[in-house]
């Protein structure tokens, strides 16, 4: 398990560097906010409102489909590992597989649920 | 043919060399296993940030030839230090804060982005042996880790309280998780054929010369390479898939209310994605760390993976992008399909044995 030991040290030593080097700039940078300098960008107009508003439920649509894929994928990685000893049963099993998502994407095609609006 | 030897320094004396040292001044078991990963992810940052360094200067040299000028000339020779006077020039840039920002998630955003993008290299081979650890789920824990660079694009856009920032972070999410999945199918595949995850595994079973790279043995390697490497240009967040910050219509999308050493990390995490979507495609189908002996492995690792940068950047600099309806539907009713057909292929050929 030494080996995963590595991961957690790269991720401390990631968020390290990267604070490390915001400390740095604080120390090097000017630091003069005003009112006017801090208003959101938005073309030079004054903003109006938040923009933590309803958003476009295209993006919602594309999620739930990509989490049906990737829980597939999820289950293809260890096929594809021990498929050279498992052989043709496996083949079949998958192709059935893959095709019973296949027709629930065509299902979401033929709906328009993959059509951008 | 007369062929003149490189004399290049094989690395991995230096560090077997600084690891008896390290033995020597007394350090044991974990502690010494710590020490020395905190220093390799030193000396891995290092090495990206010079990277980081070199191709965003390359790519202003290139842009600059394809569009008939120079690029950067001012700085020394061609403007080869360009992007460290750059670096230093955000470094010392005043932090613009949005006074209505989620302080909490503005603030992560880029850590979360450079991390994401930092961890990758644990497992990418450099060189023969040069790996930092070699796990047994590498491709799989690289592909799970690169997807949190979406949370923080997505965290971006949604802590600046800005309509840019958050229509950008919701489009690069979108764009990001539509294309992890043929991405994933094409490095099936791969994975096929070499019945191991590890990535010392897939470059070790391509030993020998060039027909054996999975992009020439596999039975449809090259169709599988340009899924990939359509699928890694959308990963990357490159033109022609680049609607995440699309500068014409949400002028910098995720990071508009970034400034200083805050959009310097997204920007350094972009070009280290950039290298690691190229490392991955020299790893699973051009044969990694591979090629005649007498050139070091990692000048062969890193030659490799520059000439399939340089295939992403002529992309970015030819093609038009795309619209964000045409994006979507090219991964879900196009690549989607023909990554699984030929994931399904690759399986019967496999079974069936046409193969070498």
């Amino acid at each position: 398990m030494t080996e995963y030991l590595a991961v957690l040290i790269f991720i401390f030593a990631g968020i390290g560097i990267v604070l490390f080097t915001f400390l740095l700039s604080r120390l090097l940078r000017p630091i003069n906010p005003y009112h006017e300098k801090n208003i959101n960008y938005e073309c030079a107009e004054n903003p109006i409102g938040t923009s933590w508003v309803k958003f476009n439920n295209r993006f919602y649509i594309f999620a739930l489909i990509f989490v049906i894929f990737d829980v597939e994928v999820v289950f293809l990685f260890p096929w594809a590992v021990v498929f050279g000893q498992l052989g043709l049963y496996a083949l079949v099993e998958m192709v059935i597989f893959i095709g019973i998502l296949f027709f629930g994407i065509f299902y979401a095609w033929r709906k328009g649920a993959l059509k951008w609006v | 043919m007369n062929l003149i030897p490189i004399v290049a320094v094989e690395l991995q004396p230096i560090f077997a060399w600084i690891y008896r040292w390290l033995e020597g001044l007394g350090l044991q078991g974990t502690l010494l296993t710590v020490v020395v990963y905190a220093g390799l992810g030193v000396m891995v940052f290092g090495v990206l940030a010079v990277l980081a360094l070199f191709l965003v200067w390359w790519e202003r040299k290139i842009a600059g030839h394809m569009q008939q000028r120079f690029g950067p000339m001012r700085n020394g020779w061609h403007g080869w230090y360009q992007t460290m006077m750059d670096g230093l020039k955000l470094l010392q840039k005043e932090d613009v804060l949005v006074d209505t920002r989620d302080k909490v998630v503005f603030f992560w955003a880029p850590v979360i982005c450079f991390v994401a993008a930092f961890l990758a290299y644990v497992v990418m081979p450099f060189g023969d042996g040069l790996i930092v650890a070699d796990l047994n789920v590498g491709i799989l824990y690289i592909m799970a880790v690169t997807t949190f660079t979406v949370i923080s694009l997505l965290m971006a856009g949604w802590g600046s309280n800005n309509k840019y920032a958050l229509l950008g972070g919701m489009r690069s999410a979108a764009q990001v998780v539509s294309y992890e999945v043929p991405m994933v199918a094409s490095i099936l595949t791969v994975i096929l054929f070499t019945g191991s995850l590890s990535m010392v595994d897939i470059v070790e079973s391509q030993s020998g010369l060039v027909f054996n790279w999975f992009v020439f043995r596999l039975p449809f390697g090259p169709v599988a390479f340009m899924i990939y490497i359509t699928a890694a240009t959308a990963e990357a967040n490159r033109t022609p898939f680049d609607i995440p910050e699309a500068e014409q219509e949400l002028v910098a999308g995720f990071n508009v209310e970034y400034s200083g050493m805050k959009f310097a990390m997204f920007f350094l995490a972009e070009f280290v994605n950039m290298f690691t979507v190229s490392a991955i495609a020299v790893t699973l189908f051009f044969g990694g760390w591979q090629g005649w002996e007498f050139i070091p492995s990692w000048i062969w690792f890193l030659g490799k993976t520059f000439m399939v940068v340089l295939l992403l950047m002529l992309f970015r600099w030819t093609y038009p992008r795309l619209r964000v309806d045409q994006l979507m539907e090219f991964a879900w009713k196009i690549l989607i399909p023909i990554a699984f057909v030929n994931l399904i292929v690759a399986g019967w050929m496999k079974y069936a044995g046409w193969y070498w």
